[in-house]
């Protein structure tokens, strides 16, 4: 712990930590300094003057270097000027005055400098209502401008910075906000100033446009109406949003998110989500969030969503009611027993999960996890848990990350990871290819694809890496599935639970394995014991087939051409996918947004959503069809209560052991303060009130036995002559449902594509841009070439979820 | 006189290396190396008085002595920027003797124990940046710059970087920005270079007139040094020379010189034989001094006597406005230029220079009336005191001393409204 020193601030004794600013030390003390340039994310940059304060110190004699006493206290003697509370740090003794008439003055100053160039356009502003500037001219500004309204500069009032951000250029107050956020925090610095006096503008400096995976939290931290979102701006007035809590369901990160929303005529006058907000949560997201977060969430308002039981007749799916539809599957699925599958999506909720597994459990049927990442029973056993917090970790701490691409997989995490570097921890990625991540890397280490698990096994071998890892405190390894299928990802989880494990990296805070999943809730299937099948067609042929949020017959043909071969097949999903047209039953479930329930994060974090929109049509929540489902198969599985189906996970399931929803619910202060009246200081983020989230305990922490498994070899094909060996990479931006029904995004998610090393492109006579046929094992498709010189010439680069269905590697053919 | 600065005016070809060691140059840089310790250096200096050209007259030595021996490397630089309008002395010293400019530098240098020196121009400069880069390289063949100098431990090597146009990039820590190859804006103060400066470590600023002094004061002894000027400054000092005198140009000068001397006796005087009405000793930052009084060119300048005048003489790039030019002329120049070179980082010079350039030009135009008069000096009024660096406050001071002082051209234009 740091020094802590003593100041007073409006009379106010407070201590805080040496070095904090004094506009920060106020906020702690309750006293509210206005800002627009600081941020308590960012660095202090002294730009807006509008914290100005009176500052003084004990005075000291010269000769002697004693304190100067006055009526028993030491004399304070003040600055001459006023000075900026976001530039001056604490000391001891410093005394600060924030009410004063000279105070008052220069604040009332500023804001009249600010709004000669700011137009009077609040009414029609997407700010108004949550801004800063407005918000504290009415507090301390000036009620009549001087300046005459006519020598105002006219500029560019909707200046795309990139297609999913927009610049006011006349009500940006040129306070860096959003250049610092970029530079310092996201790391992408795309933007930055042009001109300077009062032509200085914001510029975006990337092709495409404000390149950057985090560009939508300038929009929050914007103390202005400057910086909109193309997907918010216009679109209603902040007054008029309610707001909830809940979890984003794009990625394992679980970023705290709220969800503003309002009655709207486009959608007959039903209430809809109008935006996605942050929410503060310091050890997961802080009050930040990704832009596939923030824009990817329109699906639920889809006009594809299912709104009715349908069933089968006479070739064609036709409405039907719960209870027959229900009845139908139960018939079905008892009749087949031990043929009886459930094939879950990991973004359903932990008690949609536990019923269903509970459900396959007592009918004898299998119960698999629809992903192509193995590994989760070793996360359950060494994953990290309680105490485990991104914001703390530094010096002394080992981040390991192998086979991720973090900043296109689990933005949020690349930036904690990163942070983490910059307080002084190492960080060590292995992939076998340039990430993002690189430039923040301790150690970098490339392998070809196929020797992941040798990579990590040899690591901890003699090896400067091996060797900074081995010396710290705390380890923990992000491993992913780049370039890995099932087996693959299996050992490669293998051997980093064994490095973990046999070097001690297990059983306490900021230790352990941590699975870059594909899916918001994977771990929680894996908790609840879900298991992956290599071959998945083998499995759900000839086989009934309980479908859950997954879409197979859209993602592979060969799992398109199994559930034709199935004897039965019901699918229950919010929306209308490739897969509800072949069912025999379709089964419309609420979306999260509609909804109670958990998600567990990769970092094994429960974290409770709230409903925020009513139900759309007769939908309801999927553990409680599951729970009717098995009721008519006698079966009695919870059906109402969220709530009471996750006591009986608690009870059931050793990891979720002593956890409930008001655990789940509790928050504690967390710093800085934000999400307040105060807009102005930390932005539009939310306060969290409803819930912090709690850690799972893992074998490990149970004090249990942990045995690791042999490291199985990995088998990769060898591409023949003419072939390549194309490798699946994970892409943020992608074609899967619920980031296709934001159309804002179809820019970036882009076509079909296929990297290619420049000489490869060149040996098989194709050229970037162009489309090309990709086949493999019987199957093809189209793709567009891109290049890449930093992959190796005898590979391919295939992104997942965006219509090739490769899932491990495999031998492939280009052709023009 | 004999010049110490300005000595091409008496040797010829004394910018030629040989010419230059011949007048005794790069002996006191080859001594201090040699024989020296850098803090004898810096106490030398720091006894001889020098106080720095750039404007802000802070004491040479005291500023050697703050770099932060705690952390390393150590950087010096040069600021050649010379941007302040009425200044054009730096530009001189450089084209005429650079060898003694550049020795000053070198001998900085080893002082703070810096092995990377960065010479800072501004980028108009560019012929003589590379006029600089020619000297520096006859210097590197001769010896006298690279790697363990005359057999001692010490390297040395010197760079010139030039800027892209900006007033601001004369700010020191403005210029450390644009250095680094980022926007010429202002860094919050402190830290202050000595601890916190190029590259976030300790570094050196000084002015290129300042450098120049520092041979002829390890050659001759700080009390030599200290036998001319004042007591507050001592030593001589180029006062560039421009307004309504008939021969403006560099004047090289003991500080203590009266600002009659300057415009009669070396600047001929003022033009068409009229009376000086005003002022500004430090270019366009100035505040302006009101003649009012004859006996007020009997001031002798330097930084304490300029500064009972409530003015600073700042680079003493001394402008003589006499009584043909209307103060609302003057203002509107000088406005447009702090408006102009506002680097937008902080709300009152960015906000305030645009509002004030607008108010003068109204003013200046015709088209204003008494109120915006008003308007103005309250403006320059409520820009003081909360910018973030001096150039915002540079700008209001000739705007409230001259509306101060010479109300009655600015009522002359207004409207009778």
């Amino acid at each position: 712990m740091s020094k802590q020193v003593t100041l007073t601030i409006d009379g106010k004794q407070v201590t805080v930590q040496e070095g904090t600013a004094v506009v920060d030390a106020a906020k702690l003390a309750g006293v509210d300094i206005p800002v627009f340039c600081h941020h308590p994310k960012l660095e202090p940059a002294g730009m807006c003057r509008m914290c100005l304060v009176e500052i003084g110190r004990p005075m000291r004699d010269r000769a002697t270097g004693q304190f100067v006493m006055e009526n028993g206290a030491p004399k304070i003697q003040f600055m001459p000027k006023l000075e900026t509370a976001c530039t001056n740090k604490v000391e001891e003794g410093l005394v600060v005055v924030t009410q004063s008439a000279k105070v008052a003055e220069g604040k009332n100053n500023i804001l009249e400098f600010l709004l000669t160039s700011h137009p009077l356009d609040c009414p029609v502003c997407d700010k108004g209502g949550e801004c800063a500037l407005q918000d504290l001219t009415i507090a301390h500004g000036p009620g009549k401008s001087r300046f005459i309204y006519d020598e105002k500069r006219h500029l560019a009032k909707q200046k795309p910075l990139g297609e999913l951000i927009f610049l006011d250029q006349e009500r940006c107050i040129q306070c860096a906000r959003c250049v610092r956020f970029q530079d310092e925090i996201a790391g992408d610095a795309v933007l930055e100033f042009d001109k300077r006096e009062r032509s200085m503008q914001i510029v975006s400096r990337s092709d495409p446009g404000f390149d950057s995976v985090f560009s939508g939290n300038t929009t929050d931290i914007c103390p202005v109406g400057a910086l909109t979102t193309a997907d918010f701006r216009f679109g209603a007035r902040p007054w008029e949003l309610g707001s909830q809590a809940s979890i984003c369901a794009q990625c394992p990160v679980g970023c705290n998110t709220t969800l503003n929303t309002r009655r709207e005529a486009k959608a007959d006058g039903e209430i809809i989500v109008k935006r996605v907000m942050p929410r503060q949560n310091e050890e997961v997201n802080e009050i930040w969030i990704c832009d596939k977060g923030r824009f990817a969430y329109h699906y639920a308002e889809s006009k594809n969503r299912l709104t009715k039981p349908l069933v089968r007749k006479d070739k064609k799916l036709a409405r039907s009611s719960w209870d027959a539809a229900t009845k139908l599957a139960a018939e079905k699925f008892s009749k087949e027993k031990k043929d009886f599958v459930v094939l879950a999506s990991g973004r359903l909720s932990n008690e949609d999960l536990f019923n269903l597994k509970t459900l396959a459990d007592h009918a004898g049927g299998k119960a698999y996890l629809y992903s192509h990442m193995a590994g989760g029973e070793l996360t359950s056993l060494v994953g990290v848990s309680a105490g485990t917090n991104f914001g703390t970790m530094g010096a002394g701490t080992t981040i390991l990350v192998v086979a991720s691409d973090l900043y296109q997989e689990a933005p949020i995490w690349y930036l904690r990871v990163k942070q983490a570097k910059e307080r002084g921890a190492t960080l060590i990625v292995l992939n076998p290819r340039e990430t993002k991540l690189d430039k923040y890397a301790s150690f970098k280490v490339r392998y070809e694809y196929g020797d992941e698990a040798k990579t990590v096994h040899d690591l901890a071998k003699k090896s400067k890496e091996g060797d900074a890892l081995l010396k710290s405190e705390n380890v923990v390894v992000l491993y992913g599935s780049e370039g890995l299928g099932v087996l693959g990802s299996q050992s490669l989880a293998t051997a980093c639970a064994k490095l973990l494990n046999e070097n001690g990296y297990i059983g306490k805070p900021n230790s352990g394995l941590i699975g870059v999943w594909e899916r918001t809730n994977d771990q929680g299937a894996w908790e609840m014991g879900f298991t992956v099948e290599e071959d998945l067609a083998k499995a759900l042929k000839d086989k009934s087939v309980y479908v859950v949020g997954a879409d197979p017959v859209n993602d592979d043909p060969k799992l398109a051409k199994a559930l034709e071969g199935a004897t039965f097949v019901a699918v229950q999903d919010v929306m209308e996918t490739a897969t509800t047209e072949i069912a025999d039953v379709v089964l419309p479930a609420q979306a999260f947004t509609e909804r109670e329930g958990t998600l567990t994060s990769g970092e094994r974090r429960v974290q409770r959503f709230y409903p925020a929109v009513p139900v759309t049509g007769e939908a309801k929540p999927d553990f409680a069809i599951t729970a009717q489902i098995a009721r008519n198969m006698g079966v009695i599985l919870e059906g109402t209560s969220a709530s009471v189906v996750f006591d009986l996970l608690a009870e059931t399931v050793k990891s979720f052991e002593g956890l409930n929803y008001a655990k789940l619910a509790e928050v504690k202060e967390q710093l800085p303060i934000v999400g307040r009246g105060d807009m102005y200081y930390g932005g539009t983020t939310y306060e969290n009130k409803h819930g912090l989230g709690v850690h799972l305990s893992a074998a490990a922490t149970r004090g249990e036995k942990v045995s690791i498994p042999r490291v199985q070899k990995e088998a990769v094909p060898h591409p023949k002559d003419k072939e390549l060996l194309a490798v699946p990479i994970n892409k943020l931006y992608h074609r899967g449902t619920t980031v296709m029904s934001a159309e804002l995004l179809h820019e970036r998610i882009g076509e079909a594509s296929v990297s290619l090393h420049p000489d490869a492109a060149e040996r098989l006579g194709v050229r970037a841009g162009q489309t090309v046929n990709v086949s493999f094992n019987g199957a093809s498709g189209k793709a567009v070439v891109k290049l890449d010189s930093s992959i190796d010439e005898e590979i391919a680069l295939v992104p997942r979820s965006m219509g090739l269905a490769i899932h491990e590697p495999v031998a492939v053919k280009v052709k023009a | 006189m004999t010049h110490i600065l300005l000595r091409h005016r008496e040797i010829p070809d004394i910018n030629q290396l040989p010419v230059y060691k011949k007048s005794g140059g790069l002996a006191a840089f080859k001594n201090a190396v040699t024989k020296m310790k850098p803090t004898e250096v810096t106490d030398v200096v720091k006894n001889s008085g020098l106080r720095g050209r750039g404007g802000a007259g802070f004491p040479t030595g005291m500023k050697w002595s703050f770099i932060d021996n705690k952390n390393w490397p150590h950087y010096v630089v040069a600021n050649a920027d010379e941007s302040e309008p009425g200044t054009f002395k730096d530009r001189e010293i450089m084209e005429g003797n650079p060898f003694q400019f550049l020795e000053g530098l070198m001998i900085g240098s080893y002082a703070v124990g810096a092995n990377a020196a960065y010479i800072y121009l501004r980028g108009e400069f560019w012929e003589l940046a590379a006029a600089l880069d020619e000297k520096i390289a006859e210097l590197e063949e001769d010896g006298y710059l690279g790697d363990k100098l005359f057999g001692t431990d010490y390297s040395l090597r010197l760079y010139t970087h030039l800027g892209a146009g900006a007033y601001i990039c004369g700010e020191e820590t403005a210029l450390l920005e644009s250095l680094e190859g980022k926007r010429g804006q202002p860094r919050v103060r402190p830290p202050f270079p000595p601890s916190v400066g190029l590259y976030n470590k300790p570094t050196i600023i000084n002015n290129v007139e300042t450098f120049a002094n520092v041979p002829m004061i390890m050659a001759n002894g700080a009390d030599w040094y200290k036998s001319m000027g004042t007591a507050d400054a001592p030593g001589v000092k180029i006062f560039s020379l421009s307004g309504r005198v008939r021969k403006p140009g560099n004047y090289e000068l003991p500080f203590g010189t009266t600002f009659r001397d300057l415009i009669y006796k070396h600047g001929g005087g003022v033009q068409d034989s009229r009376k000086v009405r005003a002022i500004m000793p430090a270019g366009a930052s100035s505040s302006l001094i009101l003649v009012h009084d004859d006996n007020l060119l009997d001031t002798p300048m330097d930084y304490l006597e300029v500064r009972k005048l409530k003015s600073e003489l700042g680079s003493a790039s001394v402008i003589i406005v006499d009584d043909t030019v209307s103060m609302d002329w003057l203002l509107n120049k000088t406005v447009h230029f702090f408006q102009h070179e506002s680097c937008g980082k902080c709300t009152p010079c960015r906000e305030g220079t645009y509002w004030m350039s607008h108010l003068t030009e109204r003013i200046h135009g015709g088209q204003a009336v008494k109120a915006d008069v008003d308007l103005l000096l309250k403006v320059a009024k409520q820009m003081q005191g909360k910018c973030l660096c001096a150039l915002g406050e540079f700008s209001t001071m000739a705007v409230v001393s001259g509306l101060e002082h010479f109300r009655e051209d600015f009522d002359n234009v207004v409207k009778a409204s």
